[in-house]
């Protein structure tokens, strides 16, 4: 009953979307009220309908429903709730029913909460949500049904691929999706202008929380699925620059680069058809991230099944959107209006070029992800590129706008003075210039990127509370005034230098981990100590433990630092006897922000057992910083002037009152 | 500035910076991409020692010999030509004899491929896609025998 009940809410959910992919664009050209109104209640009820078989499939996944061809593939009864939960996504199916959900979810929110839009513009706002939501509707009801029965009933399921029993796949893709998804919306307003023929600050200031909840989403899905892979794979990396993880990366890029040129766009009105363009680019990456991620091109822990025709679906869906919104931005860009001046050296001019690293940035990303799959369809010869490539290309680029970025916020609107800001960021250059020297002497001059990287870190930071210092008037002006100012100052000006600050921790993270980050391969025998960079380590013994749907090796392992014990790791390796498989389960004892990791290999015939031990300095940082670089999105978003749904401010009378 | 100079600057800046990716993407392409080989494609093509390349077949039944200090020997198969590796590490969890694997590494004068880089599969139905191929060029492929791509990292 329930699948039947899911599959049908789905059905009803296309045809309400089939309605609302054209009675609001009807309703915008006929000047029909009544029809364009239409759209917010399709919306909505749209939204309630995925729900409904969104739900469906969480309950017979829950139940253990084994008649269902996908509950039986990918769950057992003996999981943990959490997992039968989650493993409604640890699916391909289950995995598009969850990102048709937020999609619809995000056309329900500019349904309920874009009251001030003007109402053509919302019309066909919808409209194009609407035709994506199709589009992937079909996708799911022709290619992909995660409702599909099968004949008879069998006992017991498959159980979930183990690498996904945890914790991670509740939070990663979720965050991820709403992340991919949200760029949607960003997407939706740009062709709705370019169908307008129209576009000004004001639709700017309504992109811009749009896109700042869906990066802060992805940046936040990022860094998990980072720290899910660091935990879980057994070898303490942290980036792979995998296809999968890079196809992710790519929208991050564009996602970012126009969250500066939409501020331009806002300030000032200028770069109007850049942004445009990046608006379309940003979520046509996340449907060539889910494209590669679900057709099957690329093998990895995200491509759960290979089906041609899913494929080739996607494909088709790729095509039609990025093709479409690429003729329709060709024809259509020249009719907007071009906007304000602004002299190379200004705020503008940064922001420029902060889009232009972040976009090139982006296509280097791309080329390397892309290119063994070009050159292996052409010429049928196999590459990979891995981290060399990226370090090479992607490397230079991002320094290059870490350099930049503490200029930008200091810049004056129009024309700026390259000058002046360059004497105010004097003591974070200097700070820049003392870590390089003070970590080069420390480290004895054995590799002269580090201590750069480490140096630029800290003038990033440095320049991000630089920013704050000059706006505050703090040492300048009377503590009174400071506060005063302090908290006149706009949430995202706070927002914009807590943001900048995160990605340098992120960035000294990385580096520490990478390069000062020592690691040991050893079998070890009971009672055997090992050290490693200050720390030993005493193997106790292997201990067998049985868990709900597997059982599991246990090592006890007794950690010293400087002869006193400071805790116990237990690394385990989990064997599941349903799927024959096993994980890993790496022990990790936090030490300051850097971590002591250690993983089990194989045992010998002469009771010792291999083990990983890794000493990563530093490298809880990296994640740290992604969360500040939410925290600096959380407060932007909160700001006034962008809050969703706040009044429109009356300085702009240019507009349409909406509805 | 006029609107034209302001343009050429920005035209400017841009074709910088993408001419300086360009030349940073075509450099690294040169130097840092990894070719896949099968067993038979190394012997034929007979590369120089010392090319960084990736292997991939399956392990040779009786071929895993264990050593001292993680080392590990086997050979890789695709069903015609035998390449003997050489590991010194961990090796993944589900490496085992008969199955597919890619290693990534090195051919050594003598012939021997030192890998630094073993990869094996995840799950018992996954085969690495390379390795399929592999062995449907070199004719030991059967069809349905393993449903290739359903999990690995």
């Amino acid at each position: 009953m329930m699948p039947e009940l899911g599959h049908y809410a789905l059905v009803l959910a296309l045809a309400l979307g089939l309605v609302q992919s054209v009675a609001p664009i009807v309703g915008a050209c006929t000047q029909d009220a009544t029809l364009i109104r239409l759209a917010n209640s399709t919306a909505l009820v749209q939204f309630a309908f995925v729900a409904v078989s969104f739900a469906a499939l969480v309950i017979c996944y829950v139940t253990s429903d084994f008649s269902v061809a996908t509950v039986f593939e990918n769950s057992h009864s003996m999981m943990p709730l959490i997992y039968k939960f989650t493993s409604v996504w640890g699916n391909h199916e289950g995995s598009m029913l969850l990102w048709v959900l937020i999609l619809s979810l995000f056309g329900a929110l500019v349904a309920g909460f874009g009251g001030n839009l003007p109402a053509t513009l919302k019309a066909y706002v919808l409209a194009t949500q609407s035709w994506i939501a199709c589009a992937f509707y079909l996708f799911i009801l022709l290619t992909s049904n995660p409702f599909l029965r099968l004949p008879q009933t069998p006992f017991e399921g498959r159980d979930l691929n183990p690498i996904l029993q945890d914790i991670g796949l509740a939070i990663h893709p979720p965050l991820l999706y709403l992340g991919y998804v949200g760029f949607s919306i960003a997407f939706s307003f740009a062709i709705a202008a370019l169908i307008e023929g129209r576009i000004d600050a004001a639709w700017a200031r309504w992109v811009r929380p749009w896109t700042l909840a869906a990066w802060i989403f992805l940046t936040l899905g990022i860094a998990m699925g980072s720290y899910w892979a660091y935990y879980t794979l057994g070898w303490g990396g942290f980036w792979f620059w995998d296809p999968v993880e890079n196809a992710s990366l790519m929208p991050w890029l564009a996602g970012t680069a126009l969250l500066h040129s939409a501020v331009v766009m806002e300030k000032r009105n200028a770069l109007k058809i850049w942004t445009i363009l990046l608006a379309i680019l940003t979520f046509s990456l996340s449907l060539i991230g889910t494209f590669l991620v679900r057709s099957g091109v690329l093998t990895s822990v995200h491509a759960f099944a290979t089906d041609p025709t899913r494929g080739v679906f996607i494909l088709a869906i790729l095509v039609l959107f990025i093709g479409g919104s690429l003729t329709l931005f060709a024809s259509r860009a020249s009719t907007l209006k071009q906007g304000g001046l602004f002299a190379p050296i200004s705020r503008e001019g940064a922001l420029v070029l902060n889009n232009l690293f972040l976009t090139t940035a982006c296509l280097t990303v791309f080329v390397g992800t892309l290119y063994p799959l070009a050159l292996e369809a052409i010429t049928g010869e196999k590459i990979s590129v891995g981290a060399p490539f990226f370090n090479l290309t992607f490397g230079p680029l991002f320094v290059g706008l870490m350099l930049a970025m503490p200029f930008g916020p200091l810049l004056a609107w129009k024309r700026g003075d390259l000058l002046g800001v360059a004497q105010r960021l004097l003591s974070a250059l200097a700070v820049g210039i003392v870590a390089v020297a003070v970590v080069f002497a420390v480290e004895g001059g054995q590799s002269a990127l580090a201590p750069f990287g480490v140096g630029l870190a800290l003038f990033v930071m440095a320049g991000a509370l630089i920013d704050l210092v000059e706006r505050t008037g703090l040492f300048r002006l009377p503590l009174v005034t400071v506060r005063a100012r302090a908290s006149g100052l706009p949430r995202s000006a706070w927002g914009t230098a807590i943001a900048h600050f995160g990605i340098a921790v992120s960035m000294l993270g990385i580096i520490f981990a990478a390069t000062w980050g020592t690691e040991l391969i050893v079998a070890v025998k009971p009672t055997q100590t090992i050290s490693l960079s200050g720390h030993e380590l005493t193997f106790e013994g292997l201990i067998q433990k049985p868990g709900p749907n597997y059982s599991a090796v246990v090592g006890k392992f007794t950690v010293r630092s400087g002869g006193a014990v400071i805790g116990v790791m237990e690394p385990s390796k989990r064997n599941f006897s349903a799927r024959g498989m096993s994980t890993n389960e790496a022990a990790l004892m936090t030490r300051g922000a850097g971590q002591l990791y250690l993983s089990l290999g194989d045992p010998s015939n002469d009771g010792s057992i291999a083990v990983r031990f890794y000493y990563k300095p530093m490298v809880m940082l990296i994640w740290l910083g992604a969360i500040v670089m939410m925290l600096g999105g959380v407060l932007s978003l909160s700001d006034r002037r962008l809050r969703v749904g706040a009044p429109k401010p009356a300085a702009r009378p240019t507009f349409a009152p909406a509805e | 500035m006029k609107r034209k100079q302001r343009r050429l600057v920005l035209i400017g800046a841009s074709l910088g910076v993408l001419g300086v990716a360009a030349a940073l993407v075509l450099n690294a392409l040169r130097d840092s991409i990894v070719f896949f080989n099968s067993p038979t494609d190394v012997v034929e093509k007979s590369q120089p020692p010392g090319t960084r390349m990736r292997i991939g077949g399956l392990v040779k039944p009786g071929s895993i010999q264990r050593g001292d200090n993680l080392l590990v020997q086997f050979a890789v198969t695709d069903g015609k030509t035998d390449i003997p590796v050489r590991y010194q590490g961990i090796v993944p969890d589900l490496f085992r004899e008969g199955q597919g694997v890619v290693a990534e590494g090195k051919i050594e004068l003598g012939g021997t491929f030192a890998a630094d880089t073993v990869l094996a599969k995840h799950d018992e139905r996954y085969m690495p896609r390379e390795v399929v191929d592999a062995l449907k060029q070199s004719g030991h492929w059967q069809e349905g025998e393993t449903k290739s791509g359903s999990a690995v990292k």
